[in-house]
């Protein structure tokens, strides 16, 4: 016999992230107004939005670098800053210091790192295993010796992303992924992710609408307040509200459209 | 010099201050401008003046009352810059004046004639004494084992604070932690270049250093051999023409970084002609 209690854990263990009520407060500054969201293990959410708009405000707070003023967060059913190694974090490549002296390799072995200082720390062959199974994945090994700053914009990213990798998450957390990469690193980034979806859960979040449409499964919006939209049709309201006029689809003058016909158009 | 060297105790002490002083710096100096921390670092230097006059006050080992003080101004500045927001540099130079002026003021109540403290200000590598050194050695070494033994979760915390944080690095400790290391840098370095002038010693050797290597190890080593250059060269020149030898170090520190900066932008002008 299986109880109660049993079921309902069986039940939210198939919750990756479940918000309620998030508000986020910069002084007098709201940043994120009553935000509710719901994620089952598996999804991949594109959060679009325009810039100030609380994207990376957002993923902040679920990561618990940002304190949130009230609702609740819970990721496989822990707060944020409890949840270790279930959340691998691909930060916005402009958020980093290209010129810091370190090679590709080492950055992607840092996400070996645990919790506990050790002395005289060294990488185990476990840690080297994995830092080099996320190259292959992602496809940069040649590249594992170079400096940083002699990566174009696409390697940096999918450093960042094998980084997140080593971790070995079960969420996915991603800023801004094509924001610096060329269309071809872009297809590839979001080719990689489509295979990674079938390990982890995905969120993402970026304000090119474009980009992520055709790509991700469920589809939200935020501008201050969040809107799920499930599946990944976009209308005129909804733009609307996000960006305050109707760009882009009247343009094309297909007032209800799913953005993926137009892949080919756009890159 | 070399024959004197042998014969006199005071020139033995300044080489041996020389060595752990560019060892000191050429570690902490690189962490200091790799994570952009060169002014927090003249705040905790210039504030441990405070120090050095409380100890005159009081009558104890004024280098005593600047490490105290040291500490207790890293403290400070690394949570102002934890919680301070965008204000935390006004607050950071309050400190460094404060500091100053909390010397001087000590000093004054001080019974007695004033003492002479420019070789507090600016240093004075010729009258380290054996006890000076014991201090040194004991801070560069623990300095050294810190930051050695965490060097993969330094890099870590320098390259990405916020990813460290995540996968669970207790990136405040390190904070703290790097803060406490500073001061006690801040003092090895004052008896060999003084409160004033530390701020090259952190920062020249590194930036010769990092026109030479691309790792963040490699480049502590070149910094720190760049450091017993800059300050054998230093001590020699103050040694022969009888100037400051404080001055004398950041001098040749200052004109070789400059001279290596100009030799690069001219071979870098060739390159594209």
């Amino acid at each position: 016999m299986i109880s109660v209690e049993q079921l309902m854990e069986k039940k939210n263990s198939n919750k990756a992230l479940s918000v309620q009520g998030l508000t986020v407060r910069y002084g007098s500054m709201v940043a994120l107004r009553d935000v509710d969201l719901t994620i089952m293990e598996g999804e991949y959410l594109g959060i679009i939005g325009p810039n100030g708009g609380g994207k990376t405000t957002f993923l902040k707070a679920l990561l618990g670098l940002v304190p949130f003023d009230s609702g609740s967060i819970r990721i496989f059913n822990k707060k944020p800053r409890e949840t270790g190694k279930l959340i691998g974090y691909v930060p916005q490549v402009s958020s980093l210091d290209k010129a810091f002296p370190i090679t590709l390799y080492q950055v992607v072995l840092t996400g070996r790192l645990g919790s506990k200082l050790s002395w005289f720390h060294q990488y185990s062959k476990e840690d080297r295993i994995k830092a080099d199974e996320a190259l292959e994945q992602v496809g940069i090994e040649k590249l594992k010796d170079r400096q940083i700053s002699e990566l174009s914009g696409g390697e940096f990213q999918r450093m960042l992303i094998a980084r997140a990798l080593t971790v070995e998450p079960k969420l996915l957390l991603l800023d801004e992924p094509t924001a610096s990469v060329d269309a071809q690193s872009r297809e590839k980034i979001f080719s990689l992710l489509h295979d990674l979806n079938d390990k982890m859960t995905i969120v993402l979040v970026t304000h090119d609408l474009l980009a992520v449409s055709s790509y991700v499964k469920t589809l939200a919006c935020i501008n201050e307040k969040l809107i799920y939209h499930g599946g990944k049709e976009i209308d005129e309201q909804v733009v609307e509200h996000l960006y305050g006029c109707p760009i882009d689809l009247i343009a094309h003058g297909v007032p209800h459209r799913v953005l993926k016909e137009h892949e080919e158009g756009i890159s | 010099m070399i024959a004197a060297l042998f014969e006199y105790q005071f020139l033995q002490n300044a080489v041996w201050a020389s060595l752990l002083a560019s060892i000191v710096c050429g570690i902490m100096g690189v962490i200091i401008v790799e994570k952009k921390l060169v002014m927090m670092s003249g705040g905790i230097a210039h504030t441990s003046y405070g120090g050095v006059g409380l100890g005159y006050l009081l009558g104890f080992e004024p280098i005593l009352g600047a490490f105290v003080i040291s500490l207790l101004a890293a403290l400070g500045i690394a949570y102002i810059k934890r919680h301070g927001g965008t204000h935390s540099d006004v607050v950071i130079g309050l400190f460094w004046s404060m500091g100053m002026a909390l010397g001087i003021l000590f000093i004054g109540l001080a019974p007695g004639y004033p003492p002479d403290l420019t070789s507090y200000l600016f240093g004075n590598i010729l009258s380290v004494t054996q006890s000076d050194l014991v201090w040194m050695l004991l801070l560069s070494v623990i300095v050294m084992v810190i930051v050695i033994s965490f060097f993969s979760y330094w890099k870590s915390y320098l390259f990405d604070d916020e990813f460290a944080t995540i996968v669970g690095i207790k990136t405040s400790f390190l904070e703290y932690l790097l803060f406490i290391l500073i001061a006690m840098a801040v003092v090895v370095l004052i008896r060999v270049v003084g409160i004033v002038l530390v701020l090259a010693l952190f920062t020249a050797p590194t930036a010769v250093a990092s026109l030479v290597s691309k790792q963040l190890s490699e480049r502590m080593v070149w910094a720190t051999f760049f450091g017993i250059f800059f300050s054998l060269m230093g001590l020699m020149i103050s040694y022969q023409l009888n100037i400051s030898s404080g001055a004398a170090i950041v001098l040749v520190a200052s004109l070789v970084y400059l001279l290596a900066y100009v030799g690069v932008v001219l071979s870098k002008m060739k390159c594209r002609e």
